[in-house]
Formats: C-alpha cells, sequence, structure tokens
C-alpha cells in the first residue's frame, strides 16, 4: 500500500498546515521587527522585548499565572489521578455514569463554566482573585488529567501487577513499586497538559478574577485593545514558546508508551 | 491495640467499593462542588426575577427565555447555529484530506501529527492575536494587496463575517484532524487490498471502504468542532469586533455591561440544552466507546 500521495492531496495539506502555522510564524518574526506601526521590515530588534520589561503589569500577570498554574496543577493532576486509578483498576457501580460525568467539563463551554462559576463565587462572596482563580482551573483540568492517565493505565500491562501480587506483594507495594512507576509518564503528560490550559486560559479566568489579580491572558488581552505595538509580538512569542516546549515533552512521554506497547505487541507476536 | 485498630481501617479500606470512592470522593467533590453545582445555581438563576442591583429576586418567571423570541435574539441564536454549522464543514472538507495524508504509513507520520496537536494546545488567544495582525487594515495581508497593486485601499477583512468565520475554522480544525485521523490509523489495509483484488477503482475504494468506515472519526470530530464553536465568545469579539454577536459575546454582555444576570443565565443554559443535545446524538450514532484521543 505504499503508493506516493496524489498530488492533490499534498497540496491541499501543504495550504492547511500553512494555514495552521504560517499567521503564529508571521508573529512571532515581526516581534523582531524594527517599526512601531508598519509590517515591512525596518531591521531586527529585541526592542519590544525589553519592552516589556518596563510593564510592571505583564511580570505581576506573569507571576500570577505561574503560581496559579502550579497549584492549580499540583491539585488537578492528584485529584485527576486517584479518579483515574478508581476508573481503571475497580469496579464499582456507577462506573459508566461517573465516566461520562467526567467527560462532562471537556464538552462545557468555557463561557459556560465561567459564569457559573462566577455566580458561585459571588453566593459564596468570595473575594474575586487568586483562590477563585485556582478553583476554576482546578475544575476545568481535572478531567484531561483523568483522561491522559487513564490511556496510559489501560495501555499497561496488567500482567505484572497480577504477578507481584502472587509473589506475595500486598496490594500497597504492588501500588508504590509496580503500578506507579509505570504509570508517572502518564501522570507527567496529564501535568503538563493542566499546566498548559491554565497558562493559556483566558475566557473562565476573565470572570472569576478580580480587577486587581490578572494573570497573564488577561494583561495580554488588556494590552491588546489599547495598542498595536508589536510588545504584544513579543508576549505572544514568548507564550508560544512556552507552551510549544511544555507539549512536546508531554508528546514524548505519550509516544514513548506508544513505542513501547507497540514493541510488546511485536513480542507477543514472535 | 493500635494494631487491631490499624488492622480494621486496613480491612475498612481493602473492601473494594469503599476503595474506589475513597479515590474517587475528592475529585468527584471538587467537580460537583465547582463544576456541577454552578450550573445548577445558574439554571435556578435563569427562572428567577432581575434583581435591582444586579442579581436576582426571589420568585419564578419565564420571561428570561420569553426574550429569546424576540427577533433580535432569534437572530443571534441562528447566527451562532449557522456558523457553527458552516465551520464544522469547512473544518471536515478541509481536515479530511489531511488526516488520510497524516494516516498513510511513511516515516514523516510523527512531525505531521505534533504540527496539529502543538496548536491545538496553544493559547487561544494568542491565535487570535495572529489572525487580527493578518487580517487588520493596516496587516499583512492588506500591506501585501497594496504592494502587489491587487488593490488600492486596504480591504476592510477584519470586523466582517468572513474574519469570524476564518478565526473559527482556524481555531477549531485540529479538532477535527486529530479523530479522522485515529480512526483511519485503525482501519484494516487488508480491506483495501481485498476491495482491490476483487477490481474497485481507487475512488470506490474511498468512496466504499474508507470513508464508511472513518464515520467514528468524522462524528467525533464534526461535534468536537461544532461545540466549541457554538459557545465561542473571543472570536466574534476579537475578530467580528463585537459586531456580529453569538450567543457566547450575548452571554458575557449581559454579565458586564448589562448586569442581566438571569437572562445571561437563561442564554447560557441554551447553550449548554444544545451542547448535550449535541453529545446525546453523538452517543447515539456511535455507541459506547469512550471519547477520542487528546493527544
Amino acid at each position: 500500500m505504499n503508493r506516493r500521495a496524489p498530488r492533490w492531496l499534498l497540496a491541499v495539506s501543504g495550504v492547511v498546515y500553512a494555514f495552521l502555522h504560517l499567521p503564529l510564524l508571521i508573529l512571532m518574526v515581526f516581534s523582531f521587527n524594527d517599526s512601531k506601526f508598519s509590517v515591512e521590515w525596518q531591521g531586527f530588534t529585541f526592542r519590544w522585548y525589553h519592552r516589556l520589561l518596563e510593564r510592571p503589569e505583564i511580570l505581576h500577570g506573569l507571576k500570577l499565572s505561574l503560581l496559579v498554574g502550579l497549584t492549580a496543577t499540583l491539585i488537578a493532576t492528584l485529584l485527576g489521578t486517584l479518579l483515574a486509578l478508581a476508573l481503571g483498576r475497580h469496579r464499582f457501580a456507577g462506573r459508566r455514569a461517573i465516566e461520562g460525568f467526567l467527560y462532562l467539563p471537556i464538552v462545557t463551554p468555557e463561557i459556560v463554566v465561567g459564569i457559573s462559576l462566577l455566580i458561585l463565587f459571588v453566593l459564596l462572596r468570595l473575594p474575586l482573585g487568586f483562590v477563585t482563580i485556582t478553583i476554576a482551573h482546578v475544575a476545568f483540568c481535572i478531567s484531561f488529567v483523568v483522561v491522559v492517565v487513564l490511556a496510559r493505565l489501560h495501555g499497561m500491562d496488567q500482567h505484572l501487577e497480577e504477578a507481584a501480587m502472587t509473589l506475595g506483594a500486598d496490594e500497597m507495594a504492588t501500588f508504590w513499586r509496580v503500578t506507579l512507576p509505570q504509570l508517572w509518564p502518564g501522570i507527567f503528560a496529564g501535568a503538563l497538559l493542566a499546566f498548559t490550559m491554565s497558562f493559556d486560559d483566558f475566557v473562565i479566568t476573565s470572570f472569576v478574577s478580580g480587577s486587581g489579580s490578572s494573570t497573564l491572558p488577561i494583561v495580554v488581552y488588556g494590552m491588546a485593545r489599547k495598542t498595536v505595538e508589536p510588545s504584544i509580538n513579543a508576549i505572544s512569542t514568548i507564550i508560544l514558546l512556552v507552551t510549544a516546549v511544555l507539549i512536546y515533552v508531554a508528546d514524548r512521554l505519550v509516544r514513548r508508551e506508544a513505542g513501547s506497547r507497540e514493541v510488546r505487541a511485536r513480542d507477543e507476536a514472535a | 491495640m493500635s494494631a487491631s485498630w490499624h488492622r480494621r481501617v486496613f480491612r475498612w479500606f481493602s473492601h473494594p467499593g469503599i476503595q474506589a470512592w475513597t479515590l474517587l470522593g475528592p475529585g468527584m467533590f471538587w467537580l460537583i462542588v465547582f463544576f456541577l453545582v454552578p450550573i445548577l445555581i445558574m439554571l435556578a438563576y435563569s427562572f428567577m426575577p432581575r434583581g435591582i442591583y444586579g442579581g436576582v429576586d426571589p420568585g419564578f418567571t419565564l420571561e428570561h427565555y420569553a426574550r429569546f423570541f424576540d427577533p433580535l435574539y432569534l437572530d443571534v441564536l441562528q447566527r451562532t447555529f449557522l456558523w457553527s454549522v458552516a465551520c464544522t464543514v469547512v473544518c471536515l472538507l478541509l481536515g479530511y484530506p489531511v488526516a488520510y495524508l497524516i494516516a498513510r504509513p511513511g516515516r514523516w507520520r510523527h512531525l505531521l501529527l505534533l504540527l496539529v496537536v502543538l496548536p491545538f494546545w496553544t493559547s487561544f488567544l494568542v491565535r487570535t492575536f495572529a489572525m487580527i495582525f493578518l487580517l487588520r487594515d493596516t496587516g499583512l495581508i492588506n500591506d501585501w494587496l497594496l504592494r502587489l497593486g491587487l488593490t488600492r485601499e486596504p480591504l476592510t477583512i477584519l470586523y466582517t463575517p468572513a474574519a469570524v468565520m476564518v478565526g473559527l475554522v482556524y481555531g477549531f480544525l485540529p479538532f477535527m484532524i486529530l479523530p479522522v485521523y485515529a480512526s483511519l490509523e485503525k482501519l484494516d489495509s487488508s480491506l483495501l487490498e481485498a476491495a482491490e483484488v476483487l477490481g474497485a477503482r481507487p475512488s470506490a475504494r474511498f468512496w466504499r471502504v474508507t470513508l464508511p468506515l472513518s464515520m467514528p472519526g468524522v462524528i467525533a470530530g464534526s461535534l468536537l468542532v461544532f461545540i466549541p464553536a457554538l459557545g465561542s465568545f473571543l472570536t466574534p469579539d476579537l475578530l467580528g469586533g463585537g459586531k456580529q454577536m453569538m450567543i457566547g459575546n450575548l452571554v458575557q454582555n449581559q454579565f458586564s455591561a448589562a448586569r442581566n444576570w438571569p437572562f445571561g443565565s437563561a442564554a447560557s443554559f441554551i447553550v449548554m440544552v444544545l451542547v448535550l443535545v449535541a453529545v446525546l446524538i453523538y452517543l447515539r450514532i456511535r455507541g459506547r466507546e469512550p471519547a477520542g484521543a487528546l493527544l
């Protein structure tokens, strides 16, 4: 089946890949352009990156984003991993229903999540800020962690756990010394995705953050409303590079698992 | 004594049902309190009269839902629905060939896949800026058009429905490609060989074997595009300039400028219902398989 791809297929795909990536590449290239308004190339500069340092709200936003991101990732990864373990390794009544419920936050539009949480926080008289943003981020990250960890759990060889039990390890020892070490890449990938989503989120955060507590995307959005200065390109470039690295690492972790599964399948076939 | 206490706790914990619920407990608690309950409160709000200071007053009313029969809001609903459908169709037409290319055996597969996964996880806000940078009057596209002499004055692209459509497709295309790829990749190539041996021409092999077998991916992808498109707010806001409202903008508006929370809640609940209907249709068609891969 290894025929060459037809030319039209390559052409359409080429256009689609260009459509997906050229706008971002252009945005990044022009963050180094030495001109305030023009889209003509005027020479290379780091000016716009230096400009970012002069804006204290950007550093504040970055700090808050990192703080929220790390806290939310920690909580969401822990809770999500526990949920995945329950779903992947236990039989209990209502398992299907719970699995379905866990997919709900993934398909619910962000705007719905954002305003319903705003209503809750106002009812509870919780001041909008770090706490409310973190609560919201955990709520939308948990399900993604569950999906990633569960996929890893399903991909693992359950015979190893059975072998450990047969050889006399109790449940705890089996979990710590057999299950968890194999599960780590999945947990780590889930955590990276959770952090990425928290770090990037704008819509939900815009509802549950108070006036004195702006995360980086909120600051950037406000900046973009006021100016077309290339500092927007500069901060966007930084955000893009951070996410790209995180996603690349998460992708490697998940692929490596898939790779080892293929090797095992081949061994079994042999 | 302490040893027996220990053992009792341990035995209690080893009961399979208890163990499962101990693991489920914290996560379920969080999602019930901070996801499910808020949506239920929002639902309750949508049936309550508007309060004087922005909140709600006790009571029951259907007026907020009745307002959607106002042509102004019917228009918003209709636009939201039509644009979401159009976006889904365009994503399918553009995304299917790409998924098909990635699924062909070859050493570029992983790179091609990664190049679809990356935008999937990239900041939506930044991607929208990238579009603005290209489309605005002083943007790159207009700059080129002027320089090539194709137009004398900059074309107004930004803040038109076309810009919103381009932005929606740009935003959600990866959501189509990934599930379609996942189903094409699983396709048993011996079926295609059988069709070939039996004399089916390439086009017949595609329409009668490949396409029907990739339908689960097509349906999953369509749903994954249609749902966020329905709820989109940033794209019509930034690329449409707030001129062409989708229901997401209506919701946001009611919670900020208009300060009509119950009406905003009703609009938001309508979005939620549309989403649930789409999910139920999907589950009916596709059976009880888990959702597609995220990475």
